[in-house]
């Protein structure tokens, strides 16, 4: 079981289970002595889940930065000559930053012994969730000036745009089902559908990569890459040594 | 000043001009970056004195103009011109300059000067964006010898009564306003006349995206965009899109080169 919990990642808090160690500890309430002294890092102390909830108000404003910084831009003429161009790149990195953050959560709480982390961890996606609507709305409004023919249009004729839906598609069902209703509800099910952060963050680097292959323009697109496939590689590591090295 | 033409009434677009500011700072000219802004950040160090153009291939007479001369070989006239970007925004520009056959007729092209090619700068220790080996600098134009000998394909010297800003391509690019802007070489050091059609350079880099003649069509979508409508800059955030025209609105001038020919096929 171990295993299965360090391969689903998901938007939400579920079935959580310890740090690597194969012992399953809860993320809410106190940690035992015991917790404390068999932590990875040694002796340090476990964040309690409270402790994180009372940082969330932080994170939550922090997230907030790219909207502060477009309306700075927009008062401050800096939106460049281009501002519906600019707005549609820019909430579309910011998606991905967004979404890249979340799936650092996973592997950062086993990698410094602080499980209780998850608790960010649907805030964030739900951030990568709302800068992703913001993004299609953007494209929506100014490229495809509202109209629903000319949407499926883009979506039928370019295959970016068609894998940036099908991302879109993805996010929605998580951040519908990102409710502990959802989460009861589902059991099971919950956390084999919400691997489906895997495909859309792959599908939105590829989705990135393809806007700028007419332009052979790939340093951002590769490094996003990067930083997912590390993401991803650190969760499988975990995973081998979860199946297959129980005791360690 | 000396770069302040006289107004040609031939030459004018009833469109409101798009704002100085926005003409400098929102460029594309990879050799400084691929950014929008960074030509404006980044081309002041470029030099552009002393400048010279060497014009050879199929000519009687090869040349090499200092800038300055080629500043004094016509007076510099003043036209407005549509800027249709291939990436479905446009502008509206003064431009000071004159027809590019001012300058071919003074090197006389042989009959064998069926295209005509235009060489940017490269300056390694000026130019940051030459770093990213996304062109494989010089950033090489071309056209067909008619295409180059119509009145409307300009010389550009100025923008806005003054000398062109180097984020424009200074001290001298080309501006052909039927074509989309890639076309348009700029700070152009080298312009040689050849037999066979050159390979230019984003034809090399995507050849199903950018062709040779990249004539301004609404009909013919670029793969990753349409190119039905366009976005005028300066309109504001919520301004809505404008129809593009067959080439750029300058059909009744232009249209008769292509008589005859597939322009989805020569795209």
């Amino acid at each position: 079981m171990a295993g299965q919990a360090s391969a689903a990642d998901s938007m939400a808090q579920a079935n959580e289970r310890g740090s690597g160690g194969g012992s399953p500890q809860s993320a809410e309430g106190p940690p035992s002595r015991r917790q404390v002294l068999s932590s990875g890092l040694g002796a340090r102390p476990k964040w309690t889940a409270k402790q994180v909830g009372r940082v969330k108000p932080l994170v939550f404003i922090l997230a907030l930065y790219p909207v502060a910084y477009w309306i700075w831009l927009g008062f401050n003429d800096g939106l460049t000559a281009n501002p519906p161009e600019f707005l549609i790149r820019s909430s579309g990195v910011w998606a991905l930053v967004a979404l890249c953050l979340t799936l650092l959560i996973t592997p950062l709480r086993r990698l410094i012994g602080q499980p209780a982390l998850v608790r960010c961890r649907r805030m964030l996606g739900l951030f990568a969730f709302f800068y992703t609507v913001l993004h299609v709305w953007a494209w929506a409004y100014w490229e495809r000036d509202w109209s629903l023919a000319s949407m499926w249009a883009d979506i039928l004729q370019r295959p970016f745009i068609a894998i940036g839906a099908i991302a879109t598609l993805a996010m929605l069902a998580l951040a519908f089902t990102s409710t502990r209703g959802w989460i009861r509800r589902m059991g099971h099910y919950w956390q084999v559908l919400h691997w489906l952060v895997y495909p859309a963050a792959v599908l939105s680097v590829w989705h990135f990569w393809l806007i700028r292959a007419g332009k052979n323009n790939f340093f951002e697109p590769y490094a996003y890459g990067v930083v997912v496939a590390v993401l991803l590689l650190i969760r499988l590591g975990f995973y081998i040594r979860n199946r297959w090295l129980p005791g360690s | 000043g000396p770069y302040a033409g006289k107004p040609n009434p031939d030459y004018v677009v009833m469109d409101k001009l798009t704002a100085e500011k926005d003409v400098s700072t929102y460029n594309n000219f990879y050799e400084f970056g691929t950014g929008k802004q960074d030509p404006a950040d980044y081309a002041g160090k470029m030099k552009t004195r002393p400048w010279s153009v060497v014009v050879e291939g199929e000519v009687a007479k090869p040349r090499t103009f200092d800038i300055d001369d080629l500043l004094k070989l016509a007076p510099l006239e003043e036209r407005v011109y549509r800027m249709r970007c291939v990436e479905a925004w446009s502008m509206v520009i003064p431009w000071e300059g004159y027809s590019l056959s001012t300058l071919l007729k003074q090197v006389e092209p042989t009959s064998k000067a069926k295209y005509i090619e235009f060489v940017t700068a490269v300056q390694p220790a000026n130019m940051p964006g030459l770093n990213d080996r996304i062109i494989d600098w010089p950033y090489v134009e071309a056209l067909r010898i008619d295409e180059a000998m119509h009145p409307l394909t300009l010389m550009v010297f100025g923008v806005y009564g003054k000398a062109l800003p180097n984020a424009n391509g200074a001290p001298l690019r080309i501006s052909i306003p039927w074509k989309y802007g890639f076309k348009s070489g700029k700070s152009i050091v080298k312009i040689r006349l050849v037999e066979k059609m050159p390979m230019t350079s984003w034809v090399k880099i995507a050849p199903t995206e950018y062709g040779f003649y990249a004539n301004v069509n609404p009909e013919v979508p670029h793969p990753r965009w349409s190119q039905a409508t366009e976005r005028r800059i300066g309109g504001g955030v919520f301004a809505p899109r404008a129809k593009t025209l067959m080439f750029n609105g300058y059909a009744d001038q232009v249209a008769s080169l292509y008589s005859g020919m597939d322009l989805r096929r020569n795209y």
